[in-house]
């Protein structure tokens, strides 16, 4: 039995070293190591030895099973080494393979996939590529920084009544500030409660202090209408972004701080910030916020006409004939409210200097976003 | 609005530059839009005519000597209207000058003309670049001071300012002056008004009477006589150009130059032409009139008009009448200063589509208190130009004359609002500065009259307002809300659209915002036979933009189309938006949709091969990454819509509701876009989707033991649907996931059948499968699939 081992031993180990590919290698394994070899017949005959040859046997035999284990390994780590230098010598060569011409798996044991050599120049796969609208991605970026402010984003009707347009906000009709929002009129029958598309996001300031009870801290964007000659920097339907803060003690400085704090963020830490009083029928005292020019750094240009300033937003402490429409007592709340063109803030950010480019859609203007 | 800085000099010392003044003006609410400068002369100085001799070579050139205070020079000069002691501009060799042939900047060389040299010119306004007047010399007031450089006496700075709606005091050079003077901390002067009366009785000449008190709650008048209609004094009439109005003559100057200091419109009527001397307010009756700019106007009868005996001489504070307009032969002149309410003004003005300055004015809601102060300086005024004879006193019919009550103010409020303390003197300071007169009631509050002019300010917050806009908003601090938050509500709608979008986004499609206005002729390319009559509108802009869309699909097809143009390979578009379906009576419905159009090669062409072209599944594959990633199983079932190519339509189910259309567009419909290429186009609704985000997601757990892997080859009828045949295997208790991998027809099954082969995963949660029971599984899932649908496996 021990000689029949040492001749197992003897031819396995001189096979071994001639043996070129990961082929021939598996062969050997199953000759020599496989169910069906010599060596495993040894081990299985065992059981029905006696005890003294089992012994000396079995120690032999699974000594020799535990070479050939190792000397396969070995050889096949060997013989992978070898693969992998001819791969890289091959790369060395730049012979530039195409990537389906390649080298088969069964000569190297590499799989093939690692094999042949691109033109890593050469493109990728196209994939097709999708964009959110410029619009839709600053509305998101507005409202983001409005809500880690403390607002909620809230949505309304494009198609209003005139109350919520005008009445509410303090516009009665005929009053002659209406001429401050050319308005587009639905066609209703006379008589009829009159239906406009909205000119603003405001008439939501009064929705939504209707059905809420302050606190109220909200930013509303959406569509709004105009009736207006379109040009560089005018459009019929264009977006706003509302927002509206109400509670005891909401003072003008917080008004302030909330669209400094919202200036810094959208346009960068290092813009100024100017509060000047104007005027809108919904708001007392009124406010108009304008930022330092970022083209010419306050000396005057074009984009700014020589001011050195640009208006981005109307703002004001809400009035108090609009917190009692709502039957807010101004005497207990104050509020203030903002509201602010979207396009405007794309066009300052981006440099586009004609409005119209958004919701013409030309994927050539998209693309860019 | 314009106000040029040497008028309101006039009632306010001016020492800040110009640019400093304007930035003054606009952070405290009087925005001025720019400021034109007028002059910017040099060697230019005020020079006095001393001598005129003729030029001994030419019969039509003059030699004037030219005094400039102290010194004396000589100048060819060939206007006719050259007189010995003119005042005029002149110009020193080498002052710049504009050409008057080429319009060019020139600079003044020393020249001989004819023979004799010439060490200066006296210019003409086109010369100095005032005007386009080049027919003579330009003549200045007897009183321009001599040898004043010509800046420092004619420069100017014209500001242009925008005045909000709520300010019709500001329409004004005084009002302006009024912001000026609060602004600077000076005071404001006003013109005069003293003259003598020495006509006759102005009740003897004519009489008023306000049929309409409501409508008209003061109306002024005075007369003059024995006026000579003239043209304006060029100080005058270089103010009315400065400020955008046309010169026309001394009467009509006058009443416009009065409107642009104290901002109150006056009309002059020829006196001579009203017949009987009476005048009435009162409403239109069924009569029309002509207007001064000559268009004949049908009047109604809730405008009020000025009528004499006879017949509407003037729309009120609208515009006159051509019956009684001042002409050349004008001898008498009532002037009317009265006090309109500005609705009827401003919807009159609306009605008739004339909006002049006076109606501008009027409908902004003056104060009735201006009519008699503008009346004196106006008739002051005219008299003084015109040679006239003023009547002695003036009409005043003022019914009804409201005392504005004072407002109280405390401190308190000033700092719930701006949130600064302002101490009592302060707010005294700055309120008394704009004319409002402040009684002290307490420490802490004020009694507050209003000025008649600031008929905007009604409320504490108005002046709140005034204090912060005049100590300057840049003063107030800075603060954040500190209150507690409220209370947080979500927005479902809001958040399946952004994730709808983001999915589509990411599976390469390109997000679109279209108008939501279009045609009609668009609209029913798309919506066919649907009864559903859009949203009209009443005043569209034009007929592009006429009707609320109802779907999304023209938009986003006249994208594609528009796109097709340049590009070359795919348009990939969605849109997410609200269509608005009318309700009776009620604002219509705006429904959140969300549509798409792809077209054109799957992949674009490159080096990897050139792309096939898209197709319905790779449109389906979208929508069911889509539903998958919204966590909703919806289904595709066949349809017809004569929109879409016959058979390559589906709609898309949802809980047993449609949810939506997916197909391929018809050709005839692609054409009517101008498309060639195949099409293909989803819509669906969103708000049918909203459940999905209400409903919390639950995990289920890993499957623990391991699953057996089988595949089955199926023949059948080729009509049986797919979805069918998987809904089978899929409802089998241990098929845990069944999948579609092979679709085929042809020679190697009967002629009308197809087979499909399946994947089908059979697992267990409690335990791991013997191939025996897998094996009795797919024996029952065979035998079903051959009795309900004729289906057999593939041999």
């Amino acid at each position: 039995m021990i000689e029949k081992l040492d001749e197992i031993k003897s031819n396995a180990i001189d096979e071994l070293s001639s043996l070129q590919s990961i082929k021939e290698l598996e062969d050997w394994r199953v000759r020599y190591l496989g169910k069906k070899s010599a060596l495993t017949q040894i081990l299985r005959g065992l059981a029905s030895r006696p005890l003294e040859e089992r012994k000396a046997v079995g120690a032999s035999a699974n000594e020799l099973k535990s070479l050939l284990e190792r000397s396969h390994r070995q050889k096949k780590e060997a013989l992978k080494e070898k693969a992998y230098q001819e791969m890289e010598a091959a790369a060395v060569g730049k012979q530039i393979i195409s990537p389906t011409g390649i080298p088969s798996e069964e000569k190297f044991g590499i799989p093939t996939v690692f094999l042949g050599i691109p033109d890593v120049t050469l493109p990728g796969r196209p994939i097709p590529l999708g964009r959110l609208h410029p619009t839709t991605q600053m509305v998101r970026e507005i409202c983001d920084i409005f809500v880690a402010l403390g607002f909620q984003v809230v949505e309304g009707p494009e198609v209003e009544w005139d109350y919520y347009n005008f009445e509410a906000l303090n516009i009665p009709p005929d009053h002659p500030a209406r001429d401050m929002w050319a308005t587009l009129w639905i066609d209703t029958k006379s008589g009829e409660r009159p239906m406009l598309l909205r000119t603003h996001t405001s008439p939501m300031q009064i929705r939504v202090m209707e059905r809420t009870t302050p606190p109220v801290r909200v930013v509303v964007p959406g569509k709004v209408y105009r009736y207006e000659a379109t040009d560089a920097t005018h459009e019929s339907m264009f977006y706003q972004i509302e927002g509206l803060a109400v509670d005891k003690n909401i003072t003008l400085a917080d008004l302030k701080g909330t669209l400094y704090e919202f200036a810094r963020r959208l346009f960068g830490a290092e813009r100024k910030v100017r509060f000047r009083c104007d005027y809108f029928p919904f708001v007392e005292p009124g406010v108009e916020m304008a930022i330092d020019c970022m083209v010419c750094g306050g000396t005057g240009c074009r984009l700014c006409s020589g001011t050195g300033w640009i208006e981005i937003l109307g703002a004001g402490m809400v009035h108090p004939a609009v917190l009692r429409r709502v039957n807010y007592d101004p005497e207990i709340y104050t509020g203030f409210a903002f509201g602010l063109g979207l396009e405007r803030m794309s066009m300052l950010r981006y440099g586009v200097e004609d409005i119209r480019l958004f919701y013409s859609n030309d994927l050539r203007f998209l693309r860019q976003f | 609005m314009k106000a040029p800085l040497n008028w309101l000099r006039e009632y306010v010392d001016i020492a800040l530059s110009p640019k400093e003044l304007a930035k003054r003006l606009t952070m405290s609410g009087t925005e001025v839009k720019g400021i034109e400068t007028i002059g910017g002369w040099e060697n230019i100085v005020v020079g006095q005519v001393v001598a005129i001799e003729p030029h001994p070579h030419a019969a039509r050139l003059k030699l004037a000597t030219i005094d400039l205070r102290g010194e004396c020079l000589r100048s060819v000069c060939g206007a006719s209207n050259l007189e010995m002691g003119q005042k005029v501009a002149f110009a020193r060799i080498g002052a710049p000058l504009i050409d008057p042939q080429s319009g060019e900047p020139v600079r003044l060389e020393r020249a001989k003309i004819r023979g004799i040299a010439s060490e200066g010119m006296i210019c003409s306004e086109r010369e100095l670049g005032i005007s386009d007047r080049h027919e003579g010399i330009m003549v200045l007031p007897p009183d321009a001071p001599l040898g004043v450089p010509l800046n420092d006496y004619l420069g100017d700075a014209i500001f242009d300012l925008d005045i909000t709606p709520n300010r019709p005091d500001c329409l004004s050079i005084i009002g302006i002056a009024r912001e000026v003077a609060a602004l600077t901390g000076k005071s404001v002067c006003l013109p005069e008004t003293r003259y003598d009366e020495p006509g006759e009785l102005i009740e003897r000449k004519v009489s008023v009477e306000i049929a309409d008190p409501d409508l008209c709650p003061r109306y002024c008048a005075s007369l003059i006589t024995d006026v000579k209609v003239a043209p304006s004094p060029p100080w005058m009439e270089q103010r009315l150009l400065a400020c955008g109005m046309r010169p026309i003559n001394n009467i009509v100057d006058v009443t416009n130059y009065v409107m642009l200091e104290y901002g109150q419109p006056l009309h002059a009527f020829d006196y001579e032409r009203l017949a009987p001397k009476r005048i009435i307010v009162r409403r239109a009756g069924d009569e029309s009139i002509t207007t001064l700019d000559g268009v004949e106007r049908m009047l109604q009868s809730d405008m009020l008009v000025i009528a004499d005996g006879e017949g509407p001489v003037a729309i009120a504070g609208v515009m006159g009448g051509s019956g009684s307009e001042v002409t050349e032969e004008t001898t008498s002149v009532l002037i009317e200063s009265a006090n309109f309410n500005s609705v009827s003004i401003r919807r009159t003005a609306a009605r008739l589509k004339l909006r002049s300055e006076a109606s501008l004015r009027f409908e902004k809601g003056i104060s009735p208190e201006l009519t008699m102060l503008a009346l004196k300086r106006a008739t002051q005024l005219m008299a003084e130009l015109s040679g006239g004879k003023i009547a002695r006193g003036i009409i005043d019919v003022y019914s009804g004359k409201k005392e504005a009550k004072p407002i109280a103010l405390s401190t308190k409020q000033v700092e719930r609002i701006l949130g600064i303390k302002i101490g009592l003197e302060k707010m005294m300071k700055v309120l008394c500065s704009l004319g409002f007169d402040c009684q002290t009631v307490s420490t802490e509050e004020l009694s507050i009259a209003i000025p008649y002019w600031r008929t905007d300010v009604r409320l504490a917050e108005d002046l709140v307002e005034e204090i912060a806009r005049i100590i300057g908003y840049d003063e107030l601090p800075i603060t954040l809300p500190s209150g507690a938050l409220p209370q947080y509500e979500a927005d479902p709608m809001r958040a399946i659209r952004e994730r709808a979008s983001d999915i589509l986004a990411g599976c390469g499609i390109q997000e679109v915002i279209t108008y939501s206005l279009i045609s009609l002729e668009v609209s029913r390319k798309v919506v066919l036979n649907s009864g559903l009559t859009p949203l009209k509108i009443a005043n569209p802009i034009t007929t592009e933009q006429e009707y609320l869309r109802t779907t999304l699909r023209p938009g986003l097809l006249e994208a594609l189309s528009a796109n097709e143009k340049h590009e070359e390979g795919s348009i990939r578009l969605f849109e997410v938006g609200k269509v608005y379906l009318p309700r009776e009576g009620n604002l219509p419905e705006e429904r959140q949709m969300l549509a798409g159009v792809l077209s054109g090669p799957r992949l674009d062409r490159s080096w990897h091969g050139e792309g096939e072209v898209l197709d319905f599944f790779d449109v389906k594959g979208v929508l069911e990454t889509l539903f998958e990633r919204l966590g909703v199983e919806a289904s595709f079932e066949p349809v017809n819509d004569e929109l879409f190519n016959p058979g390559r339509v589906a709609r898309i189910m949802l809980w047993g509701e449609e949810l939506g259309i997916i197909g391929e567009l018809h050709p005839r419909m692609a054409e009517g876009f101008d498309i060639s290429r195949p099409v293909y186009l989803f819509e669906i609704n969103l708000e049918k989707l909203l459940p999905t985000t209400i409903a919390p997601r639950k995990y289920r757990p890993i499957p623990r033991f391991p699953a057996t892997l089988r595949d089955i080859a199926l023949v059948m009828d080729g009509e049986v649907a797919a979805k069918r045949v998987q809904d089978i295997i899929q409802s089998f208790p241990l098929v845990a996931k069944v999948a579609l991998f092979d679709v085929y027809t042809g020679e190697q099954v009967p002629q009308g059948k197809k087979s499909l082969a399946f994947r089908i995963l059979y697992q267990s949660p409690s335990r791991t499968l013997t191939d025996e029971e897998v094996n009795k599984e797919q024996e029952r899932i065979l035998e079903r699939l051959h009795r309900e649908l004729g289906a057999a496996l593939r041999a």
